[in-house]
Order: C-alpha cells, then sequence, then structure tokens
C-alpha cells in the first residue's frame, strides 16, 4: 500500500434504523498514521460511523475498506485476521467485568497469540505502563476502577495485540480537564512511538485542538466539513461556525491561537 | 513457522546476534522460544561462555512493542548477567519504542500468594456456614423491610404503584399461563397412568382417582406451580433488580427520594403472592382434567364415572390446603428473588451466581416451607 492511499476508505455510505437514515451517502478517507478526530452534534451518527466501520452494524448502501480489504468481499478468516489489526475503546470501556485487569489485557493475546505466560505477564505490565497504571492495578477488577483508569485499560486493551489501527469511541467523555488533556497526551505520545493510525470519536474540543491531526465533521448524514482545525475556524457551515467558534469554541480557538 | 528471526555467531569472546523478520505480535512466540534456547545454551554454538553480546537490529522490518519488549528482555538478561550488550542498527521508528520499553517491568512485584490447601478448604467451610446463616438473616431482613414498605404503602394508598403491580401480573401470571397449564395437564396424566396401571394389579383401579384427586389438591398443584413460577419469574425478577443494581439504577431511585424496597420490590412480591393461588387453581383444574383423560383413554374409565369418584375421594379441605399454602409459596419467592437480586455486585459473573442462587434457594425454600404446612395440615387435622 502506498503512502497515499487511505488507510480507511469510506464510500457512498447509507446506515439507517426503521425509517430513519443516520448517514446519508457519506463519503470518508482516514490516511495511515494520523489522528482523526470526528465530531457532530449529539446523534449526528458518529458512534454509528464508528461501529458501522468496525462491522458492528450493518448498512444500507456503500463500501468500506478498511487496510486495502473490502469488508464485503472478505470471508470468515480474512475478517477475523482484519479484527487482528484493529483494536477499539468502547464508550463505556466494555471491559469483561469477570475479570480481572491483567486477564482483560491478556484475552486477545491469548487467543491471537502463541506466547508464554511469562511473555504475556510481561506485554501485560508493559501495557499497563505505557497507557500510565501501575502493574499494581492488574489484579484488580473493572467495578473497582475509576472512570479514568477504566479508559486507560480499555485503551490498554484495544492495544493489546499492537494494532495499525485504534478506534476511539469518546475516549475523553466523563473525564476531568486533566485527565482528559492527560488521555489526549497519552494518545499524541502512543500514535507516534507506534505509529497507529487513530480514528477518534469525540465532543471534546481541547482533544480537538492538541491530539487530532484532522478533523471531519458530521452533520446531516454527511461529512460537512474536513480538514485540519485551521480549516474548521474558517468553514462558513453554520454547524462547523457555532460549534468552533461558539462561547465554548471560540475562547478556546483565541487561547490556542495566542500560544 | 520456524523461521529464523534471530542467527548467532560467536567471534572470539563476543555473541553476534543478527536480527530480521518481522519483530511483532504473530512472532512473539516464536521469538521468544528462539531467545530461551540461546540463553539456556541449548542451540549449537556455546553461547554461554560469551562475555558480551551485540545484537543487529538492521535486518528487521516490522516491528512492535512485543519485539521492543523481547529486545529489551534479551538485553536485560545479559546485563543482569554482568555483560555487556549492544544493540545497534534499530529502525528509526523503533528507538521510541524501544524506550518506552526500556523503563517497563522494573518493580518487582509482590508474588501471588499461594494460601495453605488446608486452610483455605476449612476457610471455604467457614465462609460457607456463615453465609448460609447470612442467607437466612438476609432473607428476615427482606421480610421486615417489605412489611414495612407495605405498612406505609397502606398508610398512603395513593403512593402504591398500581401500573407496575398489573404490568407484572401480565408477566408473571397471564403470561405464565400456557406453560403452567401445559406442564400440570401432563404431571396430573402421568400421575394417573401410574396410578392405574400399578392399583390394576390389585383391582383397584378406581382409587388412582383418588390418588390423582389428592395428589394434586394438596401437593402437586401448588409444588409444580411454585417451582415453575421460581424458575420463570424469581430468576427474572433477580436478573432484573441485579443488573439495576450493577448500572447504579438503585442507588439512582434512592438519590432522588424512593425507596428501591417500596417501588421495586413491594409490587413484585404483591404480584406474586396474588398469582401463586391463581395459577395454583389453573394448574389444579388442568392437572384434574389431564387425570381424567388418561383414566378415560387408558384406564378404561368414563368422564362421569371419574367424576362422581372424584367428587366422593376429594374435599373442600384438600383444596384448600393447596390454596392457603400458594401465597406463602408466592411471598418467599419474591423475597428471596428480590433479595439476591439486590446483592448482586459490579460483574456479570456475580448477576449469574445471584440467579443461580435465587432459583437454588428459593425452590429449597419452597420444599421446607411445604414440609413445614405438612406437619401443621396434620396436627390441626386438615
Amino acid at each position: 500500500m502506498s503512502e497515499k492511499d487511505p488507510i480507511i476508505k469510506v464510500r457512498d455510505l447509507v446506515v439507517g434504523f426503521g425509517t430513519q437514515t443516520v448517514l446519508n451517502h457519506l463519503d470518508l478517507d482516514v490516511r495511515a498514521a494520523e489522528i482523526l478526530g470526528v465530531v457532530g452534534a449529539s446523534g449526528a451518527g458518529k458512534s454509528v460511523l464508528l461501529r458501522t466501520i468496525i462491522g458492528l452494524i450493518p448498512r444500507r448502501a456503500g463500501s468500506i475498506e478498511v487496510l486495502g480489504q473490502d469488508l464485503d468481499t472478505a470471508d470468515e478468516a480474512e475478517r477475523r485476521a482484519l479484527e487482528r489489526r484493529w483494536g477499539v475503546l468502547f464508550q463505556q470501556g466494555a471491559l469483561f467485568s469477570s475479570l480481572t485487569v491483567k486477564q482483560n489485557l491478556q484475552f486477545p493475546m491469548r487467543e491471537n497469540l502463541e506466547i508464554s505466560q511469562q511473555l504475556m505477564d510481561e506485554m501485560a505490565y508493559a501495557k499497563l505502563e505505557m497507557v500510565g497504571l501501575s502493574p499494581r492495578d492488574g489484579t484488580k477488577f473493572p467495578s473497582e476502577l475509576s472512570g479514568g483508569m477504566t479508559k486507560r485499560v480499555a485503551l490498554a486493551r484495544a492495544l493489546a495485540l499492537d494494532p495499525e489501527i485504534v478506534f476511539l469511541d469518546e475516549p475523553t467523555s466523563g473525564l476531568d480537564p486533566i485527565s482528559a488533556g492527560d488521555f489526549d497526551e497519552l494518545i499524541c505520545t502512543l500514535q507516534q512511538t507506534l505509529e497507529i493510525t487513530v480514528f477518534m470519536v469525540t465532543h471534546d474540543l481541547e482533544s480537538l485542538y492538541t491530539a487530532c491531526d484532522r478533523i471531519a465533521v458530521l452533520a446531516d448524514g454527511k461529512l460537512a466539513a474536513e480538514g485540519p482545525i485551521a480549516a474548521m475556524l474558517e468553514s462558513e457551515h453554520p454547524w462547523v461556525k457555532t460549534y468552533f467558534q461558539g462561547k465554548r469554541g471560540g475562547s478556546l480557538a483565541e487561547r490556542q491561537l495566542r500560544n | 513457522m520456524g523461521e529464523a528471526l534471530l542467527t548467532h555467531k560467536l567471534v572470539g569472546d563476543r555473541l553476534e546476534l543478527t536480527a530480521s523478520g518481522s519483530w511483532t505480535a504473530p512472532n512473539a512466540g516464536e521469538l521468544e522460544d528462539q531467545i530461551k534456547r540461546l540463553a539456556s545454551g541449548t542451540s549449537s554454538t556455546n553461547s554461554i561462555n560469551a562475555k558480551n553480546v551485540s545484537i543487529d537490529m538492521g535486518g528487521v522490518g516490522e516491528f512492535d512493542t512485543f519485539g521492543a519488549w523481547l529486545l529489551e528482555r534479551l538485553t536485560r538478561q545479559w546485563t543482569g548477567a554482568g555483560r555487556e550488550a549492544v544493540v545497534v542498527g534499530l529502525p528509526e521508528h523503533g528507538l521510541d519504542l524501544v524506550e518506552e520499553m526500556h523503563d517497563v517491568n522494573r518493580e518487582e512485584l509482590p508474588p501471588a500468594t499461594r494460601a495453605n490447601p488446608i486452610v483455605s478448604f476449612l476457610a471455604a467451610i467457614g465462609r460457607g456456614s456463615t453465609g448460609f446463616a447470612k442467607n437466612f438473616y438476609m432473607f428476615a431482613e427482606m421480610l421486615g423491610e417489605t412489611g414495612l414498605a407495605a405498612g406505609r404503602v397502606l398508610l398512603r394508598p395513593s403512593e402504591y404503584r398500581l401500573t407496575s403491580t398489573v404490568h407484572q401480573f401480565d408477566r408473571v401470571a397471564l403470561q405464565a399461563v400456557p406453560i403452567i397449564a401445559l406442564i400440570t395437564f401432563l404431571i396430573g396424566a402421568i400421575v394417573a397412568q401410574q396410578g392405574i396401571f400399578h392399583f390394576r394389579k390389585f383391582g383397584a383401579e378406581l382409587y388412582a382417582v383418588d390418588l390423582v384427586g389428592i395428589l394434586v389438591l394438596r401437593e402437586i398443584g401448588v409444588l409444580i406451580v411454585a417451582i415453575m413460577v421460581a424458575g420463570r419469574s424469581g430468576s427474572s425478577y433477580t436478573a432484573e433488580i441485579g443488573s439495576m443494581k450493577m448500572r447504579e439504577e438503585i442507588d439512582a431511585l434512592r438519590t432522588m427520594g424512593f425507596d428501591p424496597i417500596e417501588v421495586l420490590v413491594l409490587p413484585r412480591i404483591i404480584v406474586l403472592v396474588v398469582a401463586l393461588p391463581v395459577l395454583t387453581f389453573l394448574g389444579s383444574i388442568a392437572a384434574l382434567y389431564g387425570g381424567g383423560l388418561v383414566a378415560w383413554l387408558y384406564g378404561g374409565m368414563s368422564p362421569d364415572i371419574y367424576m362422581a369418584r372424584l367428587t366422593d375421594a376429594i374435599s373442600l379441605t384438600h383444596f384448600q390446603v393447596g390454596m392457603i399454602k400458594a401465597p406463602f409459596m408466592g411471598l418467599v419467592i419474591g423475597l428471596v428473588a428480590c433479595a439476591e437480586g439486590l446483592r448482586v455486585k459490579g460483574s456479570a459473573e456475580s448477576l449469574g451466581i445471584q440467579t443461580t442462587t435465587s432459583v437454588v434457594e428459593s425452590i429449597f425454600m419452597v420444599i421446607v416451607l411445604d414440609g413445614l404446612f405438612a406437619i401443621f395440615f396434620a396436627s390441626i387435622g386438615m
């Protein structure tokens, strides 16, 4: 695959539930090794887009290509192989509640790799340290974790197999601004060291400014705007304008530009 | 598999390792084996005697955290033994990763304590016994709290949740009618068949009707219905309340100033107390009908004879015995199911455990209660 080929290619995507059409002929490209932030009003279909790309929601029309592979033509084995090359952080963490943190991280390793328990332990601890937790947290159960820790463990699990793409569904929602900032930084650092592509659905303006290389705005089931933050600030689209130059977005933009 | 990811050469007292291929997760198992063989000296070269080691990473293609950690582990093994390790030719993007891995797994974790098997066996017995005792305590507590909530509702009847009650009644009683009627019908038929088959040897087939009538009205009808309801509705109560507990919905109710017992538990228990006699009545009728059908088709006893014999054999007392027991069984099932639901902790596993416990415990309690009633009715001559 050449540098320029998008790593995720969404074409003419239509997704709906019942009589309602959520995504209406949407096109989107995600480039290799970038952090793409997807924003949009609540209910605009951001999470639906993410879930459609990873194959959890059926689509009515359109094609999705991930890592050069069309999801429609892929057979069972190819799909499984593909699923191993991406990691997903769900909005609520979706950690397995009856497994400890360490077992949660080791679950994908145990299923997909033939490695010794010792290496699995070491890798689990390494991943925990990479997301800023202590190996001592490995024996805890998900119900004993705070919101921020849950997100970190979920990220560590998403990274367990060293995927090429990481899908993050609102990674900073429910975190205090300081933890959210740390989390953005963490995602940036990990993205740089591991050279992964990050597809991030978010509501957090701060994340968009600090972490994302490019932003895609969803409105009315389509891509309303796409580009780096500077392009967003110049956009004439009414929703984009309100979002980035409204009360909260505007003051943040001023501060960021002054820096 | 079996591709060489690491080749070695001994030059004087210096071990030269050349890495190649993909040092990534899918190859991690193979790579680990090769490193292990090298360290233990089981490979052809006597690498144990080497004073220092150099690792040439120039030939490595893909490289991820698994590869980086294994490299780090390899260098740590050598430097830990007081020998020198040099890594050369790392690909550009690998530098950050190796640096990242350099700091991990430094902390000594406390070893997992392995308990003495005898001690843990004794502890399990102790915990089991206190748990058993605690169950009764919890049951009594639930009974008290529900009674209190019922008292409060009696004082302010307008606050009773009628909609919820009607909804639950539909689920627990009305929707259960077909399956309960079917099962009791079959049980009645089986009892009649067995009775006729064995009594025929003494020419006392007619007494099979007594058997069916008394057994169904006094014991089987109510027991089968109670066991069915415990499995069907008790488990769903526990799962519902348990998952509400897991998702903090119970806490939400409490903070809004509602008593979860009053809102969730009381309507459910009242529904069970009302539903069990209704279902028992229908179940008993179905069982008697099944018995009659078998007596006719298998025993050659005409429906008229069956009815006449039945009227002789059973009295209102038999019917009363069954019906008096029913609401108490409903109460026990409801209390156990709700109490177990409220004990669910954070994990999906605990939800499963409590649901199982709920069903097992309520069936156990139903049978114990039935025994107590048998003693009671015997002593008052019913």
